[in-house]
């Protein structure tokens, strides 16, 4: 099963430390160590062509810093990263579109700069063509290209960013919370937008968001994190169908259910523990319903159980 | 006495700018009743915030109430002067924000800053006050109360120091807490803590509340009706089960295609195409009418509202007289 000739990344064992300790003369003065922060801590996965995998999990479970990682803005304290494809067709898509446009820039200025970069041999006058013909692509006028970044709604800077990842011509594109920034209608436009350009273009999406109903819209794959770690990795429908750890099945029970509304439910207690001082053994059995003694001691792994589809907890492999 | 706690008739907010004045509400009735909670939602710029700040009476000038009326239990407040309004927020209406760091003073110890605002509204000395602020913490969830009323804000987390703002917003027991964007800030496990807490809350004490969000989900999740809002006007007031399954006007119905669904399979979201017009642009009729399929001379010429207070109902032509003909007469 590890003959995988169409995976265009795969990570292995991936690890990034941040130190975040105290400054050295507090650290001498109140003799307080070093401390380390494990962002992310021995992650793995497979994305193949032409698909798109989803890293979802909360507020500091190390999604968007694997998102660097992969795009090479973070160098990784461990583990491989290996990208099958030219490494300047990986393109990146960032959560902010109104602090990821260079304000004095003009549009076309900002979608031609990766060309201009990346190839730049390239004559003007293809430049230009190439501007005129990506802003049609993204559903926005040529003319456009005059203006400057504040003259546009979130949705249509979501739009120029879209376009600017496009111009490199990109096989590999990293979205990281694409759309989190925008309302629910200008949402639809963008994903939309995006699974459109996924077809045509035959790109690939390393998809993060913490947006559960986005993800399942977006994803072929969704890979669950929690403190650093994948816990669960799944195809889609299966994830959603059968999900196999109860930190899954506890996120799956708390998104709210437009097609059930007024649903009262009694939401599980509990926070995610600082990333500092991670619990021992499984980080999340401090929450977890189905707890037992070998999760406070032992870090279940995730088991290879079928193609795509692992999980990292011993009661799930236990059957429970 | 009757029950309803907040009446609000045809309630203007506008804006004098140097380019002419901007709407941000326009015309707005809505009551909420006793241990009923409302949902107010709508897009960013849609003025459901704006709504909820005028109810407070904390519109940053040069914004101002322009017309309509604010009853709280029979009383209007929407006349009153600064001091009066100081008076009744906090004690009559609490107010629940987006951000908890922001409403939490970094400098003081939470408890102490619980007992200040319960002096301040009734007449308990220190020790009882420090004894309701204990009540307070374990009624809104938080473990180890002893503990952790001396603790400083920054030592809580985003969901537990959100649980101090609603103690906060607890003390004087309003009968109205006006919640803007209560759980936006948090992850949805502790989002959905939150809002079964506002829930629970609700119901125990018969408080209303006002819950003001983008977020159709929490809205699912928690409201009794729901007040859709676009462009400063109300588009649709309902059921939560109505609103969220049958939509009838045509944003909502737009606005509710185009989240993505956790159970139906869709190759292609539904798209409003364009976006919601600047204040400065509302096109005359219907705000809506340059986006919406039906759209016809009617929409374009006369603007549809909901009129009473508790109505139910979609402000659509098409919805309300079946037409969207010129000639038409409502």
């Amino acid at each position: 099963m590890n003959i995988r000739p169409n995976a265009i990344l795969e990570v292995d064992a991936l690890e990034r430390r941040f130190d975040v300790s105290a400054p050295w003369l507090n650290r001498m003065i109140e003799r307080k160590p070093r401390r380390t922060l494990r962002a992310v801590d021995g992650v793995d996965f497979v994305i193949q062509r032409g698909q798109t995998l989803a890293l979802v999990g909360e507020s500091g479970c190390g999604k968007s810093t694997i998102a660097k990682l992969v795009t090479g803005l973070h160098p990784p304290s461990g583990g491989k990263i290996r990208f099958h494809g030219d490494r300047d067709r990986l393109q990146m898509i960032f959560q902010d579109p109104f602090a990821s446009l260079n304000p004095r820039w003009r549009v076309g200025r900002i979608i031609a700069e990766p060309l201009r970069t990346l190839r730049p041999d390239t004559p003007e006058d293809t430049v230009s063509a190439r501007v005129d013909e990506l802003l049609r692509t993204v559903g926005l006028a040529p003319a456009d290209g005059l203006k400057f970044p504040h003259e546009f709604s979130g949705g249509q800077r979501q739009r120029i960013s879209i376009a600017r990842a496009l111009a490199g011509e990109p096989e590999f594109l990293v979205c990281d919370e694409p759309t989190s920034a925008l309302d629910v209608s200008v949402q639809a436009q963008v994903l939309n937008l995006m699974k459109r350009l996924q077809k045509e273009m035959e790109l690939t999406y390393l998809f993060i968001s913490h947006d559960l109903s986005v993800v399942r819209h977006m994803a072929d794959v969704i890979a669950v994190m929690y403190l650093g770690r994948i816990v669960e990795i799944q195809p889609t429908m299966d994830l959603f169908a059968n999900p196999l750890h109860p930190y899954t099945r506890l996120l799956l029970d708390t998104i709210p259910d437009l097609d059930a509304p007024k649903r009262d439910r009694s939401p599980m207690g509990g926070e995610v523990p600082s990333p500092v001082s991670p619990p021992s053994g499984c980080s999340f059995h401090p929450r977890c319903p189905l707890v037992f003694d070998r999760c406070k001691q032992e870090r279940p792994e995730r088991r290879a159980e079928v193609h795509d589809r692992r999980v990292a907890c011993f009661a799930a492999e236990a059957g429970a | 006495m009757s029950d309803i706690v907040l009446d609000v008739q045809g309630l203007r907010v506008e804006f004098p700018t140097r380019k002419g004045i901007l709407t941000a509400v326009d015309d707005i009735s809505l009551q909420i009743r006793r241990g009923e909670i409302l949902g107010m939602v709508g897009e960013s710029g849609a003025g459901k915030s704006m709504t909820g700040m005028a109810i407070l009476g904390l519109l940053e000038p040069p914004g101002r109430i322009s017309g309509g009326s604010i009853h709280l239990s029979g009383d209007r407040i929407d006349t009153l002067d600064d001091r009066a309004m100081q008076a009744i927020r906090g004690r009559r209406i609490g107010a629940i924000f987006q951000d908890p760091l922001t409403s939490l003073n970094p400098l003081f110890r939470v408890g102490d800053q619980l007992v200040e605002t319960i002096r301040l509204h009734t007449d308990l000395d220190k020790s009882q006050a420090r004894t309701r602020a204990k009540d307070l913490m374990r009624e809104v969830g938080i473990p180890a109360v002893e503990e952790r009323i001396d603790n400083y804000p920054h030592q809580f987390s985003g969901g537990m120091r959100q649980r101090i703002v609603i103690a906060l917003a607890l003390c004087a027991e309003p009968e109205l807490i006006v919640a803007d964007e209560p759980t936006t800030a948090l992850d949805v496990s502790i989002q959905a803590q939150i809002t079964a807490l506002l829930k629970r809350l609700c119901r125990e004490r018969g408080t209303a509340v006002m819950l003001v969000t983008h977020d159709m989900g929490v809205i699912a999740e928690t409201a009794d009706r729901v007040a859709v809002m676009y462009a400063g006007r109300l588009a649709e007031v309902g059921a939560v089960e109505d609103v969220v399954r049958r939509p009838k006007h045509p944003y909502t119905t737009g606005l509710m295609g185009s989240i993505p669904s956790l159970r139906k399979d869709v190759e292609e979201l539904q798209m409003i195409p364009g976006s919601m017009p600047r204040l400065n642009a509302i096109p005359p009729g219907c705000a809506f009418n340059p986006r919406c399929d039906h759209a016809g001379p009617r929409c374009r010429r006369d603007v549809p509202r909901i009129t009473e207070g508790d109505a139910t109902g979609a402000a659509c032509w098409l919805e309300q007289t079946g037409t969207v003909e010129e000639g038409a007469i409502a």
